[in-house]
């Protein structure tokens, strides 16, 4: 089944910045998906458009085959939960139990599911010790976990991350990734991971690039990450371990692209005395 | 202009339950012309460190810190010295300009040209005339690589996220400080505006400010870039040294929490391979280093 489909989508911001124009894509249920792009390329609006902050002008998205429409708006979002950029700018309380209660709240749950809920999402995402902390004196890692918990008490099908990870230092991007990774092989969370970080894109099964509202590449991450010259045209860097081993190729050294600095250590190891 | 602080101690709500020591007798100097790194988790002090640089931080009052035997602290950045009351502060802030995280946040005026102008009119002397203005803002953007025509009269709301950041450091070079403060300069943009930004520190530790000192958490930036780096932990500094010696202590600074450069972890893979890689922990040294090893048939 197909967890997000988008059926020749049109939509512009009427400014003139760029438009997508008939923009064909879908996730399958259970997929990790990573969408990359460099800034003002369109991966924020696709993210906005899939659960309804922004409307489209033309087309069709389903999500898990309900058709998009101010009908099925809050069915589809209990389906698909979205976690932000900014850490603050997301927690509707101020201590982290109420914060995740929140939104079983909103739909109505009766109490003992609410604590059954705030229970399984603080589990998942390791939040436990932090239960009535207060979220401003978490560290950003921590708050965005938060958030997580916050999405995922609602049991959604599907998560979008949308550079949930754009402001955190290396630590938190690391906690949220594990996370997410854990989600999606655990709990069988279909997830949309919008990113600029390309080592974070390679945790994931196929990635997506965009450029001016358009998929310009799609496949697994090493499938993308072998056409660099490509990636650069569209504003977007190789991951480091990808640049020595094009350079080490260059310079006569035969290593294979790979993602892992043990694993390029060993293909080194192998080639020099 | 070069930065000496020895013994430096700072206590947030001293004297509360809450009290939090922030510095623990910090000593650190900080040399005219480096381009200098200060990396550390999350509370190890390094903000409070830098907000010392420029005076957003005080000391007590000389009398206050008299009462507490033996102090011995020393805060001297060029010819101002940071412990004394009467210092000129205003001047100081002219010469250590410093850009905080998002600066882009702190945007307000209604054009690029005003919000570049506030900072240079609110350090002159006397009133700088319409000429002088308009010369010195017209040098900072375009120091930044903006295009002066056409973003002087745009809103800074309106740039994208790479120029705005570009616009809110011209805001504060307007004044040219001898030495500019960085917290996460790069933080949030994508890797082209990453590059980009680093390129115009570069820039502008060439020809507009002798001294840079960036707080990051981006190891591999240190690397590529600074001369030598502080590790905070704790309110003191473990390590002041050049990346080359810093990040050859791969298991210490993993211990203390902190990333390494990609470099150095595979230097430290590639040496228990038994493959040792001597190399200052740059893309470019690295992969010069490992070519020399390579026997002379391919592989």
């Amino acid at each position: 089944m197909k967890a997000l489909e988008f059926q020749n989508v049109s939509f512009s911001y009427g400014d003139g910045a760029f438009a997508i124009e008939n923009l064909n894509f879908s996730v399958e249920e259970g997929e990790f998906v990573a969408v990359l792009g460099h800034n003002g390329s369109g991966k924020s609006t696709l993210a906005r458009l899939s659960d309804g902050l922004l409307t489209l002008d033309k087309g069709e998205i389903r999500c898990f085959g309900i058709p998009l429409n101010e009908k099925n708006l809050l069915t589809i979002r209990k389906d698909l939960g979205i976690v932000f950029q900014n850490p603050d700018s997301q927690a509707v309380a101020s201590i982290v139990e109420d914060d995740v209660a929140f939104g079983p709240e909103n739909i109505g749950l009766s109490r003992e599911e609410i604590g059954k809920r705030i229970d399984f999402a603080l589990r998942a995402t390791g939040m436990e010790e932090f239960r009535r902390s207060m979220l401003s004196r978490l560290s950003g890692g921590q708050k965005q976990r938060a958030a997580i918990a916050g999405v995922l008490a609602l049991k959604p099908r599907m998560m979008i991350l949308d550079e949930a990870t754009a402001m955190l230092d290396p630590k938190g991007r690391r906690e949220i990734v594990e996370v997410v990774k854990k989600l999606n092989e655990e709990e069988g969370i279909t997830v949309l991971m919008i990113t600029h970080f390309m080592e974070e894109a390679m945790l994931c099964g196929r990635a997506v690039v965009m450029n001016r509202g358009e998929i310009v590449m799609q496949g697994t991450p090493s499938e993308i990450f072998e056409r660099h010259e490509e990636l650069l045209t569209f504003g977007l860097a190789l991951p480091r371990i990808g640049v020595i081993c094009k350079r080490l190729r260059e310079g006569g050294l035969n290593v294979p692209d790979v993602l892992d600095p043990e694993e390029l250590a060993k293909e080194i190891a192998s080639c020099v005395s | 202009m070069r930065i000496v602080a020895e013994h430096l101690t700072h206590i947030y709500n001293e004297g509360s339950p809450f009290a939090v020591k922030a510095l623990d007798d910090l000593s650190l100097t900080i040399e005219e012309g480096e381009f200098f790194g200060v990396i550390g988790h999350t509370g190890s002090g390094k903000s409070t460190f830098v907000q010392y640089l420029n005076g957003l931080m005080r000391l007590p009052s000389s009398k206050k810190r008299r009462k507490k035997k033996g102090d011995r602290t020393v805060l001297q950045v060029g010819e101002f010295d940071l412990t004394r009351k009467k210092t000129d502060f205003r001047a100081l802030r002219r010469k250590v300009g410093m850009v905080f995280q998002y600066p882009e946040s702190q945007l307000f005026a209604e054009t690029v040209f005003e919000d570049v102008a506030f900072g240079y009119k609110n350090f002159a002397e006397k009133k700088p005339t319409a000429e002088e203005l308009e010369r010195v803002v017209r040098a900072a953007i375009e120091e930044t690589g903006l295009d002066y025509e056409s973003v002087r009269n745009a809103s800074p709301f309106d740039l994208s996220g790479g120029q705005k950041r570009r616009a809110a450091i011209a805001g504060v070079i307007v004044t040219r400080p001898e030495i500019l403060v960085l917290d996460e300069p790069a933080a949030g943009l994508d890797p082209l505006g990453k590059r980009e930004v680093m390129e115009l520190l570069h820039k502008l530790h060439g020809d507009w400010c002798k001294t840079v000192v960036v707080v990051s958490h981006d190891m591999d930036e240190i690397a590529e870039n600074c001369t030598r780096v502080a590790v905070f932990s704790d309110g003191k500094v473990l390590y002041s040294e050049p990346p080359r010696e810093l990040f050859k202590r791969a298991e210490t600074l993993q211990a203390l929490g902190l990333d390494i450069p990609l470099t150095a972890k595979l230097c430290a893979a590639l040496e228990k391979r038994g493959v040792p890689i001597d190399c200052d922990f740059t893309i470019e040294d690295f992969v010069k280093k490992t070519l020399a090893r390579k026997g002379g048939e391919s592989c």
